[in-house]
């Protein structure tokens, strides 16, 4: 678990018009880079920004050794956090972007925009089920970006997928798994998914306990209270996770003025003895 | 035998060994075991640290010079732990490095802690004269802490909040106010829903 420092090292000296005119010129690859997160950071929404961005993701000039595109991939990540839908049919087309890293970020930031059109784009990288799924040899990566389309399909509520995401609950990569239980589970509501994440909250390995952990949070699942508390995961995830848990009671039990039903007095006694 | 468990715990060399150490350790209260205790708090190792905390909550007053003393300046992950530590003990001779820290500390897990742990003093240990001089510092650094830009560090100043208006009386209409404006302004709905918690534990 990352900790931020309350200074940002120096970052919020950069204005929006340097960072835009950073992102522009294309000699120094390292402060587009720069740029391009920066704006994104601290959802410098506008259009010139916007404009600048999505321009980056069309560059040619920032390459890594193995073809990827650093900057395109950065620029994609940044155009999730703004929150204007134009930006849309760009991510639709980064999700065919030869470089896997871009095509993760693509759909990661189509998840935060909430745009339904982004679909049947997102349910393509699903082609071939579990079977064509596969590691990508000498990489550390699958085919496709399974987890962040099938987060983005649950988090879109892309019922119509249902058939072609449940198979990938039985992914042998327990990730994905974990990120198909997640997408049924916010498709269905039905508890065996829940529970899936629960147990996954018992992986031998820390980074799959934190994982389940904040797909559980992601999902709501209010049973899953008393074993977060109990996991074998850092206090500062658990409460991030439970904090998911108890906004989503709240959003369901409370009409207009906030009001604490049973089970959020429940969660929040849980987070105190976390603090 | 306090120094076999010791001996034990720095042997241990596994995850799964070393969390049965620090137990045994623990269970002990020895205060030969303290300063290892702490050392443990270092490890990068969260089920021997919670295991050490207790430890150390255990022993009580006995183990808040030591921990006072050694709170590392480098490490916040061991820090957040030595803060949990005092916070629990709630002895008021950590007053001050708990307002300290609840201000001023870069690591949010750090905050956390000291501020909660501000709401939960043992008061009853300080001489009369002192208490309310003491509370009013605790008030004032919590009413700062609701500024804090993490939202779990505010969510702890509404606990500490809390724990100060039910143990002093004379700070409820403050405390209530301030909670009031959490409810209503903070962009956080976990903070405003801790707010609206603490607000109905205080007119209880």
């Amino acid at each position: 678990m990352q900790e931020y420092s309350q200074q940002q090292s120096g970052a919020e000296q950069l204005t929006v018009a340097q960072a835009i005119a950073n992102l522009q010129q294309q000699s120094d690859t390292g402060l587009r880079y720069y740029a391009a997160w920066w704006l994104g950071r601290f959802r410098v929404n506008e259009p010139a920004a916007i404009d600048a961005l999505l321009a980056a993701l069309e560059d040619e000039v920032d390459r890594s050794p193995d073809g990827g595109y650093p900057l395109r991939r950065n620029a994609a990540r940044a155009l999730g956090k703004l929150s204007d839908r134009r930006v849309v049919p760009a991510l639709i087309g980064s999700l065919s972007s030869s470089d896997y890293y871009v095509r993760e970020a693509a759909a990661q930031s189509l998840e935060m925009l909430g745009d339904r059109s982004a679909i049947p784009p997102l349910v393509k990288l699903l082609a071939g089920g579990v079977e064509a799924a596969t590691q990508v040899p000498g990489k550390p990566h699958l085919v496709q970006p399974y987890e962040a389309v099938l987060e983005a399909l649950g988090t879109l509520g892309a019922t119509e997928a249902i058939p072609q995401i449940q198979p990938f609950t039985q992914h042998p990569v327990e990730k994905v798994q974990f990120a198909a239980a997640r997408a049924m589970y916010q498709l269905t509501k039905e508890e065996i998914y829940g529970k899936r994440l629960i147990r996954g909250l018992q992986a031998e390995k820390l980074p799959l306990r934190r994982s389940a952990l904040m797909d559980l949070g992601a999902i709501g699942y209010l049973p899953a209270a008393e074993a977060i508390a109990r996991a074998g995961v850092e206090n500062s995830i658990k409460l991030i996770s439970l904090k998911g848990l108890l906004e989503r009671e709240i959003e369901n039990s409370s009409s207009d003025s906030l009001t604490l039903s049973e089970p959020s007095i429940q969660v929040m006694k849980i987070m105190d003895s976390l603090l | 035998m306090t120094n076999e468990l010791i001996q034990a715990v720095e042997r241990a060399n596994s995850s799964e060994s070393l969390f049965t150490a620090v137990r045994e350790l623990a269970a002990a209260r020895e205060e030969e075991g303290i300063s290892t205790l702490i050392k443990i708090l270092g490890y990068n190792n969260p089920g021997a640290a919670i295991a050490a905390v207790q430890g150390l909550v255990e022993l009580g007053e006995v183990a808040v010079p030591a921990l006072l003393e050694q709170i590392d300046g480098y490490d916040y992950g061991a820090r957040a732990w030595s803060h949990r530590a005092l916070a629990k003990i709630g002895d008021p001779r950590a007053l001050d490095t708990l307002i300290e820290a609840a201000l001023s500390d870069f690591a949010l897990s750090v905050r956390r802690a000291a501020a909660k742990g501000l709401g939960s003093m043992n008061w009853a240990k300080l001489a009369d004269e002192e208490v309310l001089p003491s509370q009013t510092k605790a008030l004032e650094t919590l009413l700062k802490v609701c500024q804090d830009p993490e939202w779990v560090v505010r969510y702890a100043a509404v606990v500490g909040l809390e724990g100060l208006a039910v143990t002093q009386s004379e700070f409820q209409s403050k405390i209530s106010a301030q909670l009031q404006q959490i409810i209503d302004t903070d962009e956080e709905l976990t903070v405003q829903a801790r707010a609206k918690l603490a607000l109905e534990q205080i007119q209880n």
